[in-house]
């Protein structure tokens, strides 16, 4: 585990614009903000004849995973490509166990790549603000997904299509349902929840995937599904990270969707109109049922389209901020 | 010029007699209209009515296009282009209110480009600033303006439309 230095240091250049993007914790309600609306305009872009903008011309962008992923990649791959960019994907498996040094290896292959964006996935928490701090000046990380830690882009994505399918944050009950204690989505949901403001935000899980300093984060935590879901305008349901879990966690699969899988009957005890998210790729049966995921309620497909939005925008929000960072001045001749 | 205000409504009559005339010359007799946000979109409504043109007004947003977005950086609150039909092979008539360096025009040409290629693009403008640094020049033209460095000029609007200059503090 990486020791994490101060969140928005290492985020924001000199005028306070995004010049890296590794978490949602610590950027400002204002901050957020600019994401989503910059999002938005790249929705509306997507429905046109013409989906590529010239932004990122002339600019190689490379994902690095060092995680596999299909979705995420994908995704990102292709809000590089319609912001124009030159784009090179580089899927590297970890198995070194002295990570630090491994990275900082990979690191200096990089630099004579003359890159100009990085999109990290790692399996260790803290991975992306690590090579944020090593990396050349003018060279932007994107956080893909970093251990437990974050990830910030999934966050985002969903807090936009929260505000495209609802509006207002200010009102809404939010609940964040299933494996808390492995997910980085979760933990990134939960910065973003809070800081753009919403009236609830709620935990739905067995006490054994709870973290244990899950009373720090503001939020309320429930054990039972039928009460934590009562009167709640958004279920966020995560996946169950059977990858991750070390230790016998659960009893079994059908016992986990038995008392926190998303049924119709389940869905009942929210508000009439609350909708369904999660963050890909589902587990039918176990998380979620079908009639649920594939129902009117759902907006997983949403997310999708969103994703690439979301990623647009923080690409060419942190790359926009690189290039508009003034350099610091130099000492004063006299 | 210095301080006071320009009457819109007198240059958009000469604008829509000269723009008339133009087409006519050059035998276009179906142009597909094109107003550059927000300004030009203004314009090109009155434009439009003036002209009596059957066909929606097309609106096109620059902000992706723009050359200077590492300067200056993105624009958060753009809105997507709306163009009814493709611009391929059609005659366009491009209107913005104001030209200075010629960047958003070029960037405007590099957008419509990319929706399909036009027989032909006329560029119409309201005011002309004489401050170029690219070659790109409007066909019709409804006042060249000389400002000092201090000055600055805006067209206020939709309703009514205004020319105000000012002088910058």
């Amino acid at each position: 585990m990486f020791e994490l230095k101060d969140h928005n240091q290492i985020q924001l250049n000199s005028e306070g614009q995004l010049k890296h993007f590794l978490t949602t914790e610590g950027l400002s309600r204002e901050l957020l903000t600019e994401i989503l609306d910059t999002a938005d305009s790249f929705v509306d872009m997507s429905a046109q004849q013409v989906k590529k903008v010239p932004l990122l011309r002339g600019k190689t962008v490379v994902n690095l995973f060092f995680e596999a992923s299909t979705r995420t990649l994908s995704t990102f791959e292709l809000a590089a490509k319609r912001l124009s960019a030159d784009v090179l994907n580089l899927n590297i498996s970890t198995s070194s166990t002295s990570k630090g040094e491994t990275l900082k290896d990979t690191l200096m292959t990089l630099h004579a790549m003359h890159s100009d964006m990085f999109v990290v996935r790692h399996s260790d928490s803290g991975a992306a603000h690590f090579i944020a701090e090593h990396v050349t000046p003018d060279v932007a990380i994107i956080n893909a997904g970093d251990g437990r830690h974050a990830h910030p882009t999934q966050a985002m994505l969903d807090m936009l299509t929260i505000r495209r399918h609802k509006g207002a944050f200010e009102p809404l009950k939010v609940a964040i349902v299933g494996d808390i204690l492995h997910s980085r989505v979760a933990r990134s949901q939960i910065h973003a929840l809070k800081t753009l403001g919403v009236d609830e935000v709620r935990l739905i899980a067995p006490k054994t995937l709870l973290p244990h300093s899950v009373d720090m984060l503001g939020v309320k935590v429930f054990t039972d599904m039928s009460e934590g879901l009562k009167d709640v305008d958004v279920v966020m349901m995560l996946r169950l990270q059977k990858e991750r879990m070390n230790s016998a966690l659960l009893p079994s699969e059908s016992e986990f969707y038995k008392l926190y899988g998303l049924s119709n009957d389940k869905l009942a005890y929210a508000k009439p109109d609350a909708v369904v998210m999660h963050p890909g790729p589902i587990n039918r049966g176990v998380e979620i049922e079908s009639a649920v995921a594939d129902g009117p309620r759902s907006l997983i497909l949403n997310q999708v389209t969103n994703g690439i939005a979301v990623r647009m925008a923080v690409m060419s929000m942190a790359m926009s901020g690189q290039m508009t960072e003034k350099p610091q001045p130099a000492a004063a001749e006299i | 010029m210095t301080t006071g205000q320009l009457s819109v409504e007198n240059l958009l009559d000469k604008m829509s007699a000269d723009l008339r005339e133009l087409l006519q010359q050059r035998q276009i007799d179906n142009p597909l209209l094109i107003g550059i946000r927000t300004g030009g979109v203004w314009l090109a409504e009155r434009l439009h009515q003036q002209l009596e043109i059957a066909e929606p007004l097309g609106i096109l947003d620059i902000s992706f296009y723009r050359d200077d977005f590492t300067q200056v950086g993105l624009n958060p609150k753009v809105q997507p282009s709306q163009l009814q039909s493709t611009t391929e092979d059609r005659h366009i008539v491009l209107v913005d209110d104001v030209i200075m360096s010629g960047r958003t025009i070029r960037a405007a040409l590099n957008e419509l480009f990319d929706y399909g290629r036009p027989a032909s693009v006329t560029l119409v403008t309201l005011l002309d600033l004489e401050r170029r640094e690219l070659p790109i020049q409007a066909d019709v033209t409804g006042v060249t303006l000389s400002l000092n460095p201090d000055q600055c000029v805006k067209l206020a609007g939709p309703e009514p439309l205004e020319l105000i200059i000012r002088q910058r503090s």
